[in-house]
């Protein structure tokens, strides 16, 4: 890990898509630094490219032109198979939908990505079982996803998404589909998750993740207007 | 549950039509060596009854026969039919002539061989035709003139048994006699008279080359067919090219009816889980990892399909088996559907293969997915 300087950097990032004969410009030269243990929020109105820009900074997406450095290495042009490993050791997701594999348990679920990562069986389930009982669901390990409620299965996904204890946590829409009370449940585990050292970018259109995060970044047509 | 129970019906069908293409074939060979006997002699030209034609002066064929140290037992034949006027109809049958030691042609059920030149053993449809028991005389016509339906005369033989012929068909009554009394029988006839036999039965002497006593007997006796297992099979394979042809085509067409279905199925199941499966690859899922779950998704269905067709296929094998087994003129001991192992594996295989290839599209599908693209698809839908 490369502790001096920000653990994301964005420089004049741009984002073209075809939209059938039309091109879409998502992101228009988006410059960023986001600091190591940060909590950033990223808000603007719908299509402003703020999944965009959370897709290139989760390597999951490469950017028409400009560099992305995440942690202090350049992931803007890795090959699927680095992006893949980066993404596995580095970065943890969590979205909207909560996309557990409905056969699995919540342990399973939680242990899929350490299975990939090479850890024995008993370090994953281990390790797994530690991750649940700090998103609250310790005695829930052995329950499938159609047996918990929505807020439960967004507890899960996140415990999925510290598998492999990344540097980086990215959420898209992480409230998007629960009611505020079970919200309020997220953000606050997220503000936990933040004051234990991870660092934290969300995109929302929530006002009340939004105003938990330490930093605000407000989008705009496919640019970065304030924050 | 309706996917994998159409792939239990492909698989079915698949593994009947191989027991098809291979079982009549592996049926006709257990029933020519029932009795050891590898070789079977034939008028020049024909096949073991195949007409009327019989081989002349037997003594000697069979002395020049035993002068080969390789050959262990010799079992002249003479086929004919025979009629037995009751109350003013006539019941025929078919009959052998053997000697009763050496003969390979039937497995006697119940009571005595026919030991006697007296003696006449029956197979059950007959003597349900004769409605008479073991022990009771028949009276059966000599001379017989189908032409005029006369018979010039009459001699009594005494049921001693009953007996299955290993050769004959379900629908035909049959009889056993020794041969002299066939002869006897015969004597008045200008083609049949004499010391004749329709075939020839030799049994081959343990470790011996069948195929060298064969060529050894037509350079000896040139009157003579000799058929081997080997040729034997050779001409029923010929005979049966068409039945082994459908065989291959429907077996074909039910691995690719399979095949559709499962890859179907899969590519159903990716898009139904295009999400998840983008969701996996952003957590750091690999490509081949993807591939070889989908592949493996696909192989399950397949084995779970095929696993329940082996036991469906079975079943319908013994039924389809039963209408076919009943069809005219053939033995009884012919099986359309044989079941052999070797026949099983080979239709397991053939469904595994088509499996993991059935996985392979969806798994490739699923593995280019564009993962944000994807991911903005799926939270729009």
């Amino acid at each position: 890990m490369n502790d001096a300087g920000p653990i994301i950097s964005l420089r004049d990032v741009r984002r073209d898509y075809a939209l059938g004969a039309e091109r879409v410009h998502a992101l228009q030269g988006v410059s960023l630094d986001i600091d190591r243990s940060d909590y950033v929020a990223i808000v603007g109105p719908s299509g402003c490219g703020k999944s965009t820009l959370l897709n290139l900074i989760g390597v999951i997406d490469q950017p028409t032109s400009g560099t992305v450095t995440i942690d202090g290495r350049r992931v803007d042009s890795m090959s699927d198979r680095e992006a893949t490993q980066f993404r596995l050791r580095n970065i943890g997701f969590v979205f909207q939908r909560f996309y557990l594999m409905p056969i699995l348990s919540a342990v399973e679920n939680v242990a899929l990505p350490m299975a990939e990562a090479g850890l024995s069986r008993g370090e994953r389930v281990d390790r797994a079982a530690g991750l649940l009982s700090y998103v609250g669901l310790g005695n829930r390990q052995r329950h499938r996803p159609s047996e918990m409620s929505g807020g439960e299965q967004q507890r899960v996904a996140i415990a999925r998404a510290l598998a492999n204890r990344p540097a980086l946590l990215l959420a898209d829409e992480p409230t998007g589909e629960l009611d505020a009370k079970t919200g309020a449940e997220i953000i606050s585990l997220f503000q936990k998750l933040n004051a234990d050292g991870t660092t934290l970018v969300v995109v929302t259109h929530d006002e009340d993740l939004a105003s938990a995060a330490r930093r605000k970044v407000h989008m705009r047509d496919g640019k970065v207007v304030d924050g | 549950m309706l996917a994998i129970l159409g792939v239990a019906i492909a698989s079915a069908m698949l593994l009947d039509m191989v027991m098809l293409a291979t079982g009549m074939r592996e049926s006709f060979r257990e029933l020519l060596l029932t009795r050891g006997f590898q070789l079977r002699l034939a008028p020049k030209g024909t096949l073991p009854f195949d007409t009327d034609a019989t081989i002349a002066d037997v003594s000697a064929v069979t002395q020049t026969l035993r002068r080969n140290p390789d050959i262990r037992e010799i079992s002249p034949v003479l086929g004919g039919s025979i009629h037995i006027p009751i109350g003013g109809r006539d019941v025929s049958a078919s009959v052998l002539g053997i000697d009763p030691s050496v003969q390979g042609d039937y497995e006697l059920q119940t009571g005595r061989d026919v030991l006697a030149t007296d003696a006449i053993a029956v197979n059950d449809r007959l003597l349900r035709e004769l409605g008479r028991r073991i022990g009771d005389t028949i009276r059966v016509a000599t001379g017989y003139d189908p032409q005029t339906r006369s018979y010039s005369g009459q001699r009594d033989l005494v049921i001693t048994g009953t007996v299955r012929f290993l050769y004959g068909a379900t629908d035909q009554s049959g009889a056993a006699v020794r041969r002299e009394t066939l002869q006897q029988m015969n004597a008045q006839s200008p083609t049949r008279a004499g010391d004749r036999a329709s075939l020839f039965m030799v049994r081959a002497r343990q470790g011996a080359d069948a195929e060298q006593v064969r060529r050894w007997i037509e350079a000896q006796l040139p009157n003579v067919s000799a058929l081997s297992i080997a040729t034997a099979i050779a001409e029923v394979d010929q005979r049966l090219s068409y039945f082994r042809q459908l065989a291959i085509i429907l077996g074909a067409v039910s691995l690719f009816v399979g095949f559709l279905l499962v890859t179907t199925l899969v590519t159903v199941s990716v898009n139904e889980r295009a999400g998840e499966i983008a969701v996996m690859r952003a957590i750091g899922v690999s490509r081949s990892h993807v591939v070889e779950q989908i592949v493996v998704e696909g192989l399950v269905i397949s084995l779970t399909g095929a696993l329940l067709g082996l036991a469906l296929g079975l079943v319908t094998a013994r039924y389809l088996n039963s209408i076919l087994a009943a069809f005219p003129g053939l033995p009884m001991a012919i099986d359309f559907f044989l079941f052999q192992p070797k026949a099983a594996w080979s239709a397991l295989g053939l469904v595994i293969a088509s499996g993991i290839g059935a996985g392979v599209y969806p798994a490739f599908r699923a593995a280019s997915l564009p993962i944000s693209q994807t991911l903005r698809r799926e939270a729009i839908a």
